[in-house]
């Protein structure tokens, strides 16, 4: 069924339709309306989820993890500052390998207090050991979702699903909303292996000696290595059932280009409409989008832009001290490409909300079409001095 | 995955749970190797007040019956001393571990 929904109500159907049976959450705008919903759609019977009110983010995500350890597909949502109070239990969570699937509504960090979008808040939790999926609109945001607890539940790590502030959260799109019945074909239930139960007691998480710790997060890299093929294989399932397909990036015109332009989130949707108009100019143009960043798909990276003459790369994001964090990753695939390395531009564009227009993405093209080379490390862009 | 009573021993990854759990309850996992003071009850002296059971920040004090002085279980004592602070009639004795 077709409907024009928000993107946080998009996060909503997701969670229904892959029978969460525990939410536990704190709101915090742009994510508000996620657990509104999801509040509504409990108590009304739609969804037979225990739905907990917790007193902070931390204990939103301490709940989440006790309800899934116990066996229970898990569900929370969050933003910014509430992603950050949960950091503790994030590590927790990827550590104790739950599949719980988060949505993350992408809003700066305080100070200056702020609630519009950046990729700051999860890109500090980059190294948690969660996977981390930017969406570009409304519909990837809902089948996310599913997907998520579909790769989640084969690897045994949790899955953030992030969409930005306001572009999408709170922007009305149509939206295909699947049949619960089809959705139960995709997505089995959740049958975990080991689980706390009390006919079969074990401790969980207990002190763990430097003999075996290391051993733990081998496997935890490992399972994100076969990640990536398990996120292009049941991208490509869900593709089959649904009619859309996703991977781990995605190309747009791409193939006799010669300049690409790298992108994530709804930066990237935008960006399609410039590569159009460029290309109409006769200009060699295409766009790669990073929709999965943990895993990091290095080898489709090196892939879609090794050999050519020139990547554009636009961080809606900042390491204090390095560059734009997408910047860094891509140049660092880089590293030990043997192929011919194409000079790399590394933009900073709408921090804390300010629009990344078509207007914006064109004069970035424009500004590294003209250059042999990039006079710094950050290009800032519309940056007022 | 269900526990075993025998001991399992761990080569490397490859027979590692994915999740730091254990392959087994509590009672397979004794945790009082690290203890270097280890309490003694003189039973002689016990008035079965129990303060020490109700004290024990690790359940290591077995209660049985109240005409019965408590059991420390050795297994998962952890040589804290509390129970020997709190005895009102001082009949634990803290004697260090030989190893
Ligand atoms: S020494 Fe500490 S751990 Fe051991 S029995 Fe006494 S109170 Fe319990
Ligand atoms: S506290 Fe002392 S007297 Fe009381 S039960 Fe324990 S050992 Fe006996």
């Amino acid at each position: 069924m077709k409907k024009v929904i928000l993107g946080d109500h998009a996060v909503s159907y997701g969670a229904l339709l892959s029978r969460v049976q525990t939410i536990a959450a704190y709101p915090i705008t742009p994510q508000t309306l996620i657990i509104e919903r999801l509040s509504e759609m409990t108590a009304n019977g739609e969804s037979n989820a225990i739905f907990t009110k917790v007193e902070s983010e931390h204990s939103a995500m301490a709940s989440t993890v006790g309800s899934s350890a116990s066996g229970a597909r898990a569900f929370t949502a969050t933003s910014s500052q509430g992603l950050a109070l949960m950091h503790e239990m994030l590590h927790w969570a990827a550590g104790a390998r739950l599949p719980i699937v988060m949505a993350n509504v992408n809003r700066a960090m305080a100070p200056g207090w702020t609630i519009w979008t950046d990729q700051n808040d999860s890109l500090s939790a980059r190294d948690t050991g969660w996977m981390q999926i930017y969406c570009q609109n409304n519909q990837e945001v809902l089948d996310s979702i599913i997907l998520g607890y579909k790769v989640s539940e084969q690897v045994n790590l949790p899955t953030m699903v992030i969409l930005d502030a306001f572009f999408l959260s709170h922007t009305a799109e149509g939206v295909d909303i699947p049949d619960i019945k089809e959705v139960d074909k995709f997505l089995p239930p959740y049958k975990p292996e080991i689980k706390m139960d009390i006919n079969d007691p074990r401790s969980f998480g207990a002190l763990t000696s430097p003999d075996v710790y290391m051993e733990f997060r081998y496997k935890m890299q490992e399972s994100m290595d076969k990640a990536k093929e398990v996120i292009t294989r049941e991208g490509k399932e869900f593709g089959k059932m649904f009619g859309r397909k996703y991977g781990l990036v995605e190309e747009y015109r791409t193939e006799d280009a010669d300049t690409i332009l790298v992108a994530s989130a709804t930066v990237a949707s935008t960006a399609r409409a410039v590569i159009d108009e460029m290309r109409e100019a006769g200009q060699k143009v295409g766009l790669l989008r990073i929709r999965v960043f943990r895993p990091f798909p290095t080898e489709e990276i090196v892939r879609v832009i090794g050999g050519k003459k020139k990547v554009i790369v636009i961080d809606r994001n900042i390491s204090f001290g390095k560059t734009g964090i997408f910047f860094d990753e891509v140049k660092g695939a880089f590293y030990n490409y043997t192929g011919n390395k194409p000079p790399m531009f590394g933009y900073i564009a709408g921090l804390g909300g300010r629009d990344v227009t078509p207007k914006v993405i064109r004069e970035i093209m424009d500004d590294a079409i003209k250059k042999d080379k990039p006079e710094s490390e950050i290009l800032w862009k519309g940056v007022k001095l | 995955m269900k526990h075993s009573k025998k001991e399992i021993k761990i080569k490397g990854a490859s027979d590692m749970p994915e999740m730091s759990a254990s392959l087994g309850s509590m009672a397979h996992n004794k945790t009082a190797s690290w203890r270097n003071l280890k309490p003694v009850i003189d039973e002689s002296k016990c008035i079965k007040c129990f303060i020490c059971w109700k004290f024990c920040p690790d359940a290591a004090i077995d209660f049985t019956d109240e005409n019965t002085p408590p059991k420390i279980n050795y297994d998962y004592c952890k040589g804290c001393g509390i129970c020997a602070h709190e005895c009102p009639v001082k009949c634990i004795d803290m004697v260090e571990e030989e190893r």
